[in-house]
């Protein structure tokens, strides 16, 4: 805000402080923005200057089987991967955060290593593992291993959320008849949602645009959007990959938008 | 106290102990028996494991050795949601997330009770703390004193037996503190439900409760009716703790019966009621309430001269700070109305008291 008392030199800095944040903004959301006009171009290569407006490259995207499978592929792993590391998540935050026991910190650090180790590590520690075991090439070991990456996001979100949770609530729960499970779902559950909310977010778009793991462990009948994009840039170049990455773009936002609504709306019943 | 009937006994505390980390214990030997439709109250000082001893009787903590009955049948392996016992916590507990009306429901519901009677009794308990009007409310837009209804038609909707509460008001102010008390003490006598509530406010004890018992590092030192505490006290602690009183170091010289006479380091003698058991020549201390001194009185036994030092004027009473028995701030209270006017500050008069009202107890120096 620009008030009155300010003298020229902190009015100067005022425009700069605005300035500089509006090209770092610019800066984080150029790559994403220079992406969404090609995917309209008319032409077959993906280069400015765009040379005509067609949604060609949407119907090839809808049309080619190896994309179409792609699709479908991310839309079994992610949700299906997003529900496992919330389920685990969550329950691994509770027993983390109630009370003091030996090795609490070395479990904490072993669920919140997928985060910190290098995904390619990751990706050739599962595959050393899972391949022997002829667990390669399968939905089940991609969706497994997505939710061990998913499952650090949801325990941060969660833990913080828990940090602020009365914990009489829950005693008052049993005190007034409710058995531990129902005292989960109608006291603790809806109390710690916007924290399981925000994890179950970040684990799904971990797994939704998740590429190296999934080079390692899904053979081309479990490729996924990302990892069919990755090949798509390798082998032929063509904008489809541009109406592709256009269409993750739209639907992340989408999912931003009506996870952060969902969890204003909790967020408000538990403050109000 | 009245003997009482095995089954007007609802809860039992039996030889229970409390330690938290194996070594100090923070109930020791607790036995303790709350008749049917009482209101006692657990008063002591902060940390005297007040609170410890309802949480076990509510199953959040577990003793560490001994037992608690309810009714006929043992708490030991008895869950929390399966005692039936309602509670009102320090700082309420309401469930931010349901309305009043849904909070109220809530202990009924999870016992499988049909809407329509759910719906009549929510009601009913709303405007038992006349709250008819928020039943929509979420707690957060409610002040202090109204969540604290809350609370307290919460514990009661689902008709316990017994009702513990922790410090209920502690966070309220002064005055909707006060009506409370007599709003849950008016409650208690309207359902007869058994009340045990846990303060460190004497006066809001001795205001509400049918019994006292008063902890001190995890004993109790006494347990009586208000006016037997405050009127009997049985050890220096409960005398200190509960209401105001002169205290006198001496020596016991004899004793016969129920009365001794103690000998003030000063050489003055004094008759009192003998209450510890003390050998003569060992220390005692004596308590005096100061609404039981008498100023120039004419008695044989215990009469005694002091200076008058200060005076100190509440409107109804006044305090004097006067220097006797070797005390220096030894206080009379007097009404205003059995005030002499012409008393000043320097004046020397004589002081005395009834023996049933000096009690010689044990002389332990409490550290404060
Ligand atoms: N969960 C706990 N773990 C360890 N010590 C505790 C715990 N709860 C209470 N204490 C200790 O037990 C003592 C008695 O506490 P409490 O029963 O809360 O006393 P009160 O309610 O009379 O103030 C205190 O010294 C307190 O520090
Ligand atoms: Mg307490």
């Amino acid at each position: 805000m620009l008030n009155p008392t300010m003298s020229p030199i902190e009015k100067v800095w005022h425009y700069v402080l605005r300035i500089t944040s509006g090209l770092t903004l610019l800066f984080l959301i150029m790559p994403v923005l220079v992406i969404i006009p090609l995917s309209f171009n008319e032409g077959s290569f993906l280069v400015y200057p765009l040379t005509g407006f067609s949604f060609r490259w949407y119907q090839d995207l809808f049309s080619a089987p190896e994309w179409i499978r792609s699709l479908q592929n991310s839309m079994i792993v992610a949700p299906a991967a997003t529900v496992l590391a919330m389920v685990l998540g969550t329950l691994a935050s509770i027993g983390l955060t109630r009370g003091e026991f030996r090795g609490k910190g070395i479990i904490m650090f072993l669920l919140i290593s997928p985060m910190v180790v290098p995904v390619v590590i990751v990706g050739v520690a599962s595959y050393l593992f899972f391949a022997p075991l002829g667990m390669d090439n399968s939905y089940t070991t991609l969706i497994l291993e997505h939710a061990a990456l998913g499952v650090p996001f949801v325990i941060i979100t969660v833990t913080a959320t828990l940090q602020g949770y009365n914990h009489n609530l829950t005693r008052a729960a049993a005190n007034l008849g409710a058995s531990p499970i129902t005292t989960f779902f109608r006291i603790t559950l809806p109390l710690i949602a916007p924290g399981v909310i925000s994890g179950a977010l970040f684990a799904f778009a971990t797994s939704f645009d998740e590429v190296v793991v999934t080079l390692f462990l899904a053979g081309p009948e479990q490729a996924t959007l990302p990892r069919q994009m990755f090949s798509g840039i390798r082998e032929n170049l063509s904008p489809t990959i541009a109406a592709a990455a256009t269409l993750l773009i739209g639907f992340s936002i989408l999912l931003l938008l009506t996870l952060e609504w969902l969890r204003g709306r909790s967020e408000r019943l538990r403050t109000s | 106290m009245a003997e009482t009937n095995a089954s007007d006994i609802l809860v039992r505390f039996k030889n229970v102990q409390k330690s938290y980390d194996g070594e100090t214990l923070i109930v020791k030997d607790l036995n303790l028996d709350i008749r049917k439709g009482e209101f006692l109250t657990l008063l002591g000082p902060s940390g005297s494991g007040k609170t410890t001893s309802l949480m076990m009787l509510a199953g959040f903590e577990t003793p560490t050795a001994g037992e608690i009955m309810l009714g006929e049948r043992s708490l030991n392996r008895v869950p929390p949601h399966k005692r039936d016992i309602g509670m009102v916590f320090q700082n309420y507990a309401l469930f931010p997330h349901m309305t009043v009306a849904e909070n109220l429901a809530f202990p009924l519901k999870v016992r499988g009770m049909d809407k329509t009677d759910v719906t009549e009794r929510v009601k009913r308990a709303l405007s038992m703390v006349q709250l008819d009007k928020f039943a929509n409310r979420y707690p957060g837009q409610m002040s202090g004193g109204q969540q604290q209804r809350v609370a307290l038609a919460r514990a009661l909707v689902f008709e316990p037996q017994l009702v513990l509460m922790d410090e209920p008001l502690g966070a309220l102010d002064k005055q909707l503190r006060e009506h409370m008390q007599m709003e849950i003490k008016h409650l208690h006598e309207r359902l007869g439900v058994t009340v045990v509530y846990v303060t460190h406010d004497q006066s809001e004890a001795l205001t509400m409760s049918d019994r006292v018992a008063v902890f001190h590092q995890g004993e109790i030192q006494q347990i009586d009716s208000p006016q037997g505490l405050y009127e009997h006290p049985r050890n220096t602690f409960v005398a200190n703790f509960i209401g105001e009183n002169n205290r006198l170091h001496g020596k016991l010289l004899s004793r016969d019966g129920e009365r001794c006479t103690v000998g003030l380091e000063n050489g003055e003698r004094v008759e009192a009621m003998a209450v510890h058991d003390a050998a003569p020549g060992q220390p005692v201390s004596l308590s005096i309430r100061p609404e039981r001194i008498k100023l120039n009185v004419a008695q044989e036994q215990n009469r005694f001269s002091g200076r008058v030092r200060e005076f100190i004027y509440l409107g109804d009473h006044v305090r004097i700070r006067m220097e006797a028995c070797g005390n220096s701030s030894f206080i009379v209270k007097q009404p205003i109305a059995t005030l002499d006017p012409k008393l000043a500050v320097g004046d020397v008069i004589s002081l005395g008291w009834n023996v049933e009202h000096v009690r010689a107890l044990d002389p332990v120096e409490l550290a404060e």
